[in-house]
């Protein structure tokens, strides 16, 4: 049945991460000025806070379903600061792909670390069949040899290793991409500093440097070594990870889209202006009316996002609905930040408030786990039926 | 519990009237538009499938089922996606019975009720909106006066007033002092007067009609909800979600449309879908379409389960409208030349979306 209520569990759940999540907005500012320091994983005030915190209760069947709540957690969290992630034990993107790809022993193997997720290299971002860091085995023994260059890896510092992805045959195109597990320490496994970004500032984005790096066989995600014939029948495995991740990604930026209306919404009642539904234009200031299109715009790409995470859910095909709501959500959220920069003027611009921030930290929703476009390409590909090689 | 799944029910619903829509609607949408008329026949054969009937209760003669504004969203969406005219008239009748089903006194109900459940296409119709700038339907200036004694006495001017030729009755929404109340007022009443039928950019084969409403006499059981009245707002989210439908199923059309055009239409050596800026727009489509259906299945949801969709109903009425038409408009651009030419239907489904997104009151879920 079609429902969009929350259960008592539910609102319990998301009230804690929220409450949490607050905590860190005390901290947001600091570590958005202080680009070079990594926050620590414990906030001083978490530990106080863990102690007098109520008990979440076990979720209950007719509660909303795993994937749903998760993109809810995530909205929540980066609703209070996008650093919040940072702090969990959740993992990172690569341990996604370690649940989409991984073989059951490589999850129970590696699900405890965090992983990070490095796939864009200084030559290739868009189009990952363009990757040129390569996977050879040596010759006389189990091991992977990784030789080449990642960049903007996401919780590239933090991260207990990485999901990585190399090519295994140049010469066979996306087909011949796998994804490996490579663990920090490793030999010939080189972390570069934090990069300096225009937002979320308190994550590591890092650059790595693989030079005969050696790995075990057994590191190969799926431990699948053939290169199937059909060009890109073991590349869209890989993709496969990115419906999970892109709903998530989309859920991230709309925690801090949802963070602006609701400041917007108290300055504006703070000065007067009252958010009215229901009536017609007659009844609306420009800016309440201006601030109800946003939250409208803010309404659809969150339900395209929960639909996307509830099929996956359900066992259902969201390769569409991956790309529906992470192209919604980047544009959204865009819109969104901006257009409450607008409505409030010089307070939106001021770094007292947090608005400004929100709106920088939002602006890669769009940009990382595939672009705006690309998602489009993915779609158009979809609708008209055909193949890479049809629409680039 | 957030969930997206429809009912085993809602899928067959959606399965016969998606066949209904392309068998009996789309190939005499054109005809209609055209004729500024609907034929008797499709309004009789529609009334047979019983869309209306089947949600009234039992004692009141219908069929007894659960009032499901979910499943009615997703009908309306098949229904329109084969043409929107035809789909607000197939559900124009229930926008009354609703409003009584929902909202009616006990003795309205016994009244009003029995008459959709007839074998003969049967209609009443909400008259919500007026004539002039910056209407705001909860803030009419069509009046009603409590009459000394007994009842209330009706003044002003409503219009775009679905099937005004045809209905029995009519739910006039009017302001009482600081309230805004609906009223049954008969076809007949004194004082009524019907005009000729409006003469509209689109929906264009469904006549309606402006009402002038000179000192009409209502007795006081003709309120809406009797002695208790009835919430106006109620009634404009239920339209709101109802029309919210009806333009996701025309921005279907012009999609499906624009898809196999695109491939076929080849320029500068390669179809133009082969060209990012036709393929982008069309991908920007469905994913407008997407989030058009969730949104007016939320506000759906909400109704169904009795909780206030104002909000959701304000927010999803805003978005569609504007991107329902936004998606029309571009079916015409992916079209270019033809698309302005009547022989494709993307001209039409482009007035029909214009004039979807300024309506309130004709139909309901």
């Amino acid at each position: 049945m079609i429902d969009f209520t929350l259960t008592e569990n539910d609102k319990k759940a998301l009230a804690r991460t929220r409450a949490e999540a607050l905590i860190c907005r005390k901290h947001a500012r600091y570590y958005d000025e202080n680009e070079a320091e990594l926050p620590p994983e414990v906030l001083p005030e978490t530990e106080e806070f863990e102690k007098n915190a109520e008990d979440i209760p076990a979720p209950q069947p007719g509660d909303t379903p795993g994937p749903v709540m998760m993109a809810l957690h995530s909205i929540g969290q980066t609703w209070g600061d996008y650093s919040v992630r940072l702090r969990r034990g959740d993992g990172g993107l690569g341990n996604a792909a370690l649940r989409a790809a991984g073989t059951p022993e490589q999850q129970e193997k590696w699900g405890g670390l965090t992983l990070a997720m490095a796939i864009t290299e200084p030559g290739c971002g868009s189009d990952p069949s363009m990757v040129s860091t390569t996977a050879v085995l040596a010759e006389g023994s189990d091991e992977w040899v990784i030789n080449g260059e990642k960049i903007f890896v996401t919780t590239g510092l933090r991260a207990d290793g990485a999901v990585i992805w190399a090519t295994i045959d140049k010469s066979a195109g996306r087909a011949g991409i796998k994804s490996f597990l490579v663990e920090k320490g490793t030999p010939g496994f080189e972390v570069s500093q934090k990069e300096k970004k225009l937002g979320i500032r308190a994550d590591d984005t890092t650059a790595y440097v693989f030079s005969d790096c050696r790995i075990p066989r057994e590191n190969l995600l799926g431990l699948d070594e053939t290169i199937p014939k059909k060009s890109s029948g073991g590349f869209r495995g890989v993709m496969k990870t990115f419906n999970m991740t892109r709903p998530l990604v989309a859920a991230l930026g709309l925690g801090l889209a949802e963070a602006a209306l609701d400041f917007t919404r108290e300055q504006l009642e703070d000065a007067g202006i009252e958010i009215q539904y229901g009536s017609g234009l007659g009844g609306l200031t420009a800016a309440a009316e201006k601030f109800v299109r946003l939250e409208a715009l803010y309404e659809a790409s969150e339900l395209t996002t929960l639909q996307c995470v509830w099929l996956a859910g359900q066992g259902k095909p969201n390769n569409m609905e991956s790309s529906v709501c992470k192209a919604h959500a980047g544009s959204a959220v865009r819109t969104i930040t901006q257009g409450c920069i607008e409505i409030l003027g010089a307070l939106g611009i001021s770094r007292q408030h947090l608005l400004e921030k929100w709106a920088r930290d939002c602006r890669i929703t769009d940009i990382y786990e595939g672009t705006g476009e690309i998602q489009r390409l993915i779609i158009a590909r979809g609708l008209f039926d055909y193949t890479r090689a049809d629409l680039k | 519990m957030i969930s997206f799944g429809m009912t085993e029910e809602q899928e067959l619903v959606r399965d016969g009237m998606r066949e209904f829509a392309a068998d009996a609607i789309r190939p005499i949408a054109r005809e209609c538009d055209e004729n500024s008329a609907i034929p008797d026949e499709f309004l009789q054969g529609i009334w047979e499938l019983g869309l209306t009937s089947t949600q009234i209760p039992e004692q009141y003669g219908g069929g007894g089922e659960d009032r499901s504004p979910v499943t009615n969203a997703i009908l309306l969406e098949e229904l329109a996606h084969g043409d929107a005219t035809l789909a607000v008239a197939a559900l124009a009748p229930s926008a009354f019975a609703n409003a009584v089903v929902d909202q009616g006194s006990e003795e309205q109900k016994q009244k009003y009720l029995p008459l959709f459940g007839g074998e003969k296409f049967h209609v009443g119709s909400l008259a919500v909106l007026e004539p002039r700038p910056v209407a705001d339907a909860m803030l009419p200036r069509t009046v009603a006066e409590p009459k000394g004694g007994d009842g209330f006495v009706l003044s002003g001017v409503k219009s775009f007033v679905a099937f005004g030729d045809r209905a029995s009755h009519f739910i006039v929404v009017a302001r009482t002092g600081e309230n805004v109340e609906a009223f049954v007022v008969a076809r007949d009443a004194s004082g009524l007067t019907i005009s000729e039928p409006e003469l509209n950019m689109g929906l264009k084969g469904l006549t309606t009609v402006s009402l002038e409403l000179e000192r009409v006499e209502v007795a006081a059981a003709d309120r809406l909800g009797g002695e208790a009245g009835c919430d106006v707002r109620r009634l404009l989210d239920s339209s709101r979600a109802a029309l919210c439908a009806v333009q996701v199923g025309v921005a279907r059309a012009v999609l499906e449309y624009c898809v196999p055009y695109a491939k076929d239409r080849v320029a500068f050596d390669e179809p133009i879908s082969k060209k990012q800026s036709i393929a982008f727009r069309l991908s920007d489509m469905h994913i407008e379409i997407e989030a058009m259906r969730l949104l007016s299945w939320k506000t759906a949801s909400l109704l169904e389960q009795g909780i206030d969709a104002t909000k959701a109903a304000q927010l999803a009425r805003g978005y569609v409208a504007e991107k329902g038409l936004w998606i029309a408009d571009n079916g015409i651009q992916v079209l270019g030349g033809h698309g302005f030419i009547r022989e494709h239907p993307v001209e039409m489904w482009f007035r029909n979306a214009r004039t979807l997104g300024v309506l309130e009151g004709t139909i309901g879920l």
